[in-house]
C-alpha cells in the first residue's frame, strides 16, 4: 500500500489530481482509491485529498494520517497547515517552490524531496497559477510511482478538452522536467 | 449410481468490462443509465448533487433515454415518480438529509401503493448541528415506512447493486419501492476502480420490462387510485389490516428476492455479495463485530490485524437492513460468543446504536432458542462525516474481546468522542 496526501488551496485542482493520478495508476492496472476532503471548499482555503494505491483491492475507506508522499501544490501552504503532520519516516514531500532546498524547513521525518517551480511554469503556461497537472508530474519524476506515460493517458481520459488538455499535457510534461530530486541523508547520532 | 446434470438456465459469457475509475455517485447514475428508466426526477443536495449531475449529463449527452423532471423541491419529485409509475415507467431519484425529510409524505406513501420506485440515499447526518456531511441518521431515521433499504460497501457494489435494486423492486412478490443507500463523502465522493457491465449484458439480465402490472393510469380505463381506507366501521378496518399484512408479506418476500437476483447478477458476471449478511471469518470467531456500509473494508482490515495478533474475531456486515434478515443473523450470531455492533447514526430514544437496537430482538430469539443470551454492546462513530479507522475498530474489538469474560457495558461507546 502506498498513500498520498495532497495539500492545496481551493481552486488549485488538488481534488482533481488525485482523481488523475488514481485514475493513471488504474491504467497501469494497480488498485486506487481516492478520497476528497469534505466541506464547504472556498477559494483559497486550505484543502487535503487522500490517495491510496497498491497491487491487490483496497479495502478501507478512509482517510490517511500516515502518508508515504505529501505533495503540497501551494507554495505559501506550510505557514498555515502542518503538512508534516503524520508523514512516515523517510518519507518524500513534493513541494511547489520557487526556493532551494537548503531555504526549506523540513521535519526529520522527510527522506526525499522534489521540488519544483510550479507557480511559474503555470503562469507561462495556462497565465494562471494552476499547479495540479505540474505536480503530478513533479511526483512521477520523484517517486517513479507512476509512469508519465500513464498520466498522460489519464488526461487524455479526463473532462480536459482541446487547448485546456493541451496546455495541461505541457505542464505534465514540464512538471517532469522541471523537477529536482534531492536525498535526504540523516546523520545517525553516535 | 448414475448422475444427472442438472439444466442451468443457459447464461452467455458476459462482454468484456470495463474498467474505469469513477465516484460511488457516478457508479450510481452509470447503474441508473444501465437500468433504463423511463423517468426520473431530481433536486440536487449535498451529498447527492454530482449524483444527479451525472444523470443529467448522460440524459443530455444521449447516453440514457429517459425523461428527466427538473422539480422544484423533493416533496415534489416523488410525487411526480408516483404518477409516472402509476402509468407504468421504470423510475428513479435520489436524495438523502434534509431532502429526504422534505419528501416524506409522498415517501410514506410510494410503499402503501406498492410503487416499485428506487431511490438512492446519499446518507447524510440529521441536522441539526447544522452539518453536511455523512452518517447513517437519515435512512436510519425512515427504516419503519416500509421502504427495502440496502447498504453498499464499494464503489463497485454501488454500481451493481443499483442496477439489481431494480428487479427486486419490480418483482411481482415483492412490489415495494428500494433505498440503495450509499455513505455520503467516502462513497459518493471515494473514487475507485470499478468494471462496468456491457449494456447489452445488463438488458439480458433486466428482461423484458413489466413495471407496476397491478394498477395503471390508463385513460381508456379510469380507476381511483388510494382511495380512503380504514376507520373503525364497515369493510375500513379489515381492508386496511389487509392492505398492511400485504406490504409486510412483500416485504418477507424481499428477502428471498434480493437473495435470488445477488445469485444471478453472480452468475452473469462474475461479482458475489453476500445479499443479505456477510461473514467474514466467523466459522472458527469466539466473537464478532458488526458493520454496515463503507465502514466495513477498514473493519475487515483490522479484523486481519486482530487475527494476525491471536485475537479470534471475526465479522458480520449487514447488507440488506430492511427487511431486516432475522434468520440470516440468527445463523451468524449462533456461531459467536460475543458481539460488538458499530453504528454510524444514533437511537435516541434507547441511548445506543439504532442497528444495535434491532439485533436485541434477535438476540432475543437466539437466547429461547439456545438459551443462553449473548452479550453485546454498541459503539456510535462516523457521525457527521467523521472517520471511522483501522485504530477505531481495534478499539472496538478490544472491548468487545472482554465481553467474553466480563461485564457488557450499558452505554454505547462513541468511537469519535475524542477525535
Amino acid at each position: 500500500m502506498y498513500e498520498v496526501r495532497f495539500h492545496g488551496r481551493g481552486g488549485q485542482g488538488s481534488v482533481l489530481a488525485s482523481g488523475i493520478l488514481a485514475a493513471a495508476l488504474v491504467e497501469e492496472g494497480k488498485y486506487a482509491v481516492s478520497i476528497p476532503s469534505f466541506g464547504f471548499e472556498r477559494r483559497g482555503a486550505p484543502v487535503v485529498s487522500f490517495l491510496r494505491a497498491s497491487e491487490r483491492p483496497i479495502r478501507q475507506l478512509t482517510n490517511i494520517y500516515n502518508p508515504d508522499c505529501l505533495i503540497c501544490v501551494d507554495p505559501t501552504l506550510t505557514r498555515s497547515v502542518d503538512i508534516f503532520a503524520g508523514l512516515k519516516p523517510g518519507g518524500t514531500l513534493i513541494q511547489a517552490t520557487h526556493k532551494p532546498l537548503a531555504e526549506l524547513v523540513l521535519p526529520d521525518t522527510v527522506g526525499r524531496v522534489g521540488l519544483c517551480d510550479a507557480v511559474k511554469i503555470a503562469l507561462e503556461v495556462f497565465r494562471r497559477p494552476i499547479t495540479n497537472t505540474l505536480m503530478l508530474g513533479a511526483f512521477a519524476k520523484t517517486t517513479g510511482v507512476v509512469s508519465l506515460d500513464a498520466l498522460k493517458r489519464a488526461l487524455e481520459h479526463s473532462d480536459f478538452r482541446d487547448a485546456g488538455l493541451a496546455q495541461n499535457m505541457t505542464a505534465l510534461e514540464r512538471g517532469y522536467a522541471e523537477t529536482t530530486v534531492h536525498q535526504i541523508e540523516r546523520r545517525v547520532a553516535a | 449410481m448414475s448422475t444427472t446434470t442438472l439444466e442451468k438456465p443457459a447464461v452467455s459469457a458476459p462482454k468484456k468490462q470495463k474498467v474505469m475509475l469513477c465516484e460511488g455517485n457516478e457508479a450510481a447514475a452509470l447503474a441508473v443509465a444501465l437500468a433504463r428508466p423511463d423517468m426520473v426526477a431530481v433536486y440536487p443536495i449535498t451529498p447527492q448533487s454530482s449524483l444527479v449531475e451525472h444523470v443529467a449529463s448522460l440524459i443530455a449527452d444521449g447516453k440514457m433515454d429517459a425523461d428527466i423532471v427538473d422539480a422544484e423541491g423533493e416533496h415534489s419529485v416523488l410525487s411526480v415518480l408516483q404518477g409516472g409509475a402509476l402509468a407504468g415507467a421504470r423510475t428513479y431519484t435520489a436524495t438523502c438529509g434534509p431532502g429526504l425529510a422534505f419528501m416524506f409524505e409522498p415517501y410514506f406513501r410510494t410503499s402503501g401503493m406498492r410503487l416499485p420506485i428506487v431511490m438512492s440515499i446519499v446518507t447524510r447526518d440529521g441536522i441539526t448541528p447544522q452539518c453536511v456531511w455523512g452518517g447513517h441518521q437519515d435512512a436510519m431515521t425512515v427504516r419503519e415506512v416500509g421502504w427495502v433499504q440496502i447498504y453498499c460497501e464499494t464503489v463497485q457494489e454501488v454500481l451493481d447493486t443499483t442496477v439489481m435494486a431494480f428487479r427486486i423492486a419490480e418483482d411481482h412478490d415483492v412490489m415495494l419501492p428500494v433505498n440503495i443507500c450509499l455513505d455520503g463523502n467516502y462513497l459518493s465522493y471515494g473514487t475507485a476502480r470499478i468494471e462496468l457491465p456491457d449494456q447489452s449484458d445488463v438488458d439480458a439480465f433486466m428482461g423484458t420490462k413489466d413495471v407496476n402490472w397491478h394498477v395503471a393510469l390508463d385513460p381508456l380505463k379510469p380507476m381511483a387510485v388510494d382511495p380512503l381506507t380504514g376507520g373503525a366501521g364497515g369493510k375500513g378496518p379489515a381492508t386496511f389490516v389487509r392492505y398492511r399484512k400485504s406490504q409486510c408479506r412483500g416485504m418477507q418476500n424481499a428477502l428471498g428476492v434480493i437473495e435470488a437476483v445477488h445469485a444471478e447478477w453472480a452468475e452473469r458476471f462474475g461479482r458475489s455479495y453476500a445479499p443479505l449478511v456477510e461473514e467474514y471469518r466467523l466459522d472458527d470467531a469466539d466473537f464478532a463485530i458488526m458493520t454496515l456500509g463503507s465502514m466495513t473494508g477498514a473493519a475487515k482490515d483490522a479484523v486481519d490485524e486482530a487475527r494476525e495478533a491471536g485475537k479470534k474475531v471475526g465479522l458480520i456486515k449487514i447488507k440488506t437492513f430492511s427487511p431486516f434478515p432475522v434468520e440470516a443473523l440468527m445463523r451468524a450470531l449462533s456461531k459467536v460468543r460475543a458481539l460488538g455492533v458499530v453504528d454510524r447514526s444514533v437511537g435516541f430514544r434507547w441511548n445506543c446504536g439504532p442497528m444495535y437496537q434491532e439485533v436485541l430482538g434477535v438476540l432475543y430469539r437466539l437466547a429461547r432458542e439456545s438459551g443462553t443470551v449473548l452479550p453485546a454492546m454498541s459503539f456510535i462513530g462516523g457521525l457527521a462525516g467523521a472517520d471511522i479507522t483501522i485504530p477505531h475498530f481495534h478499539r472496538v474489538i478490544d472491548a468487545t474481546e472482554r465481553l467474553l469474560d466480563g461485564p457488557a457495558p450499558t452505554e454505547p461507546v462513541w468511537l469519535n468522542e475524542n477525535d
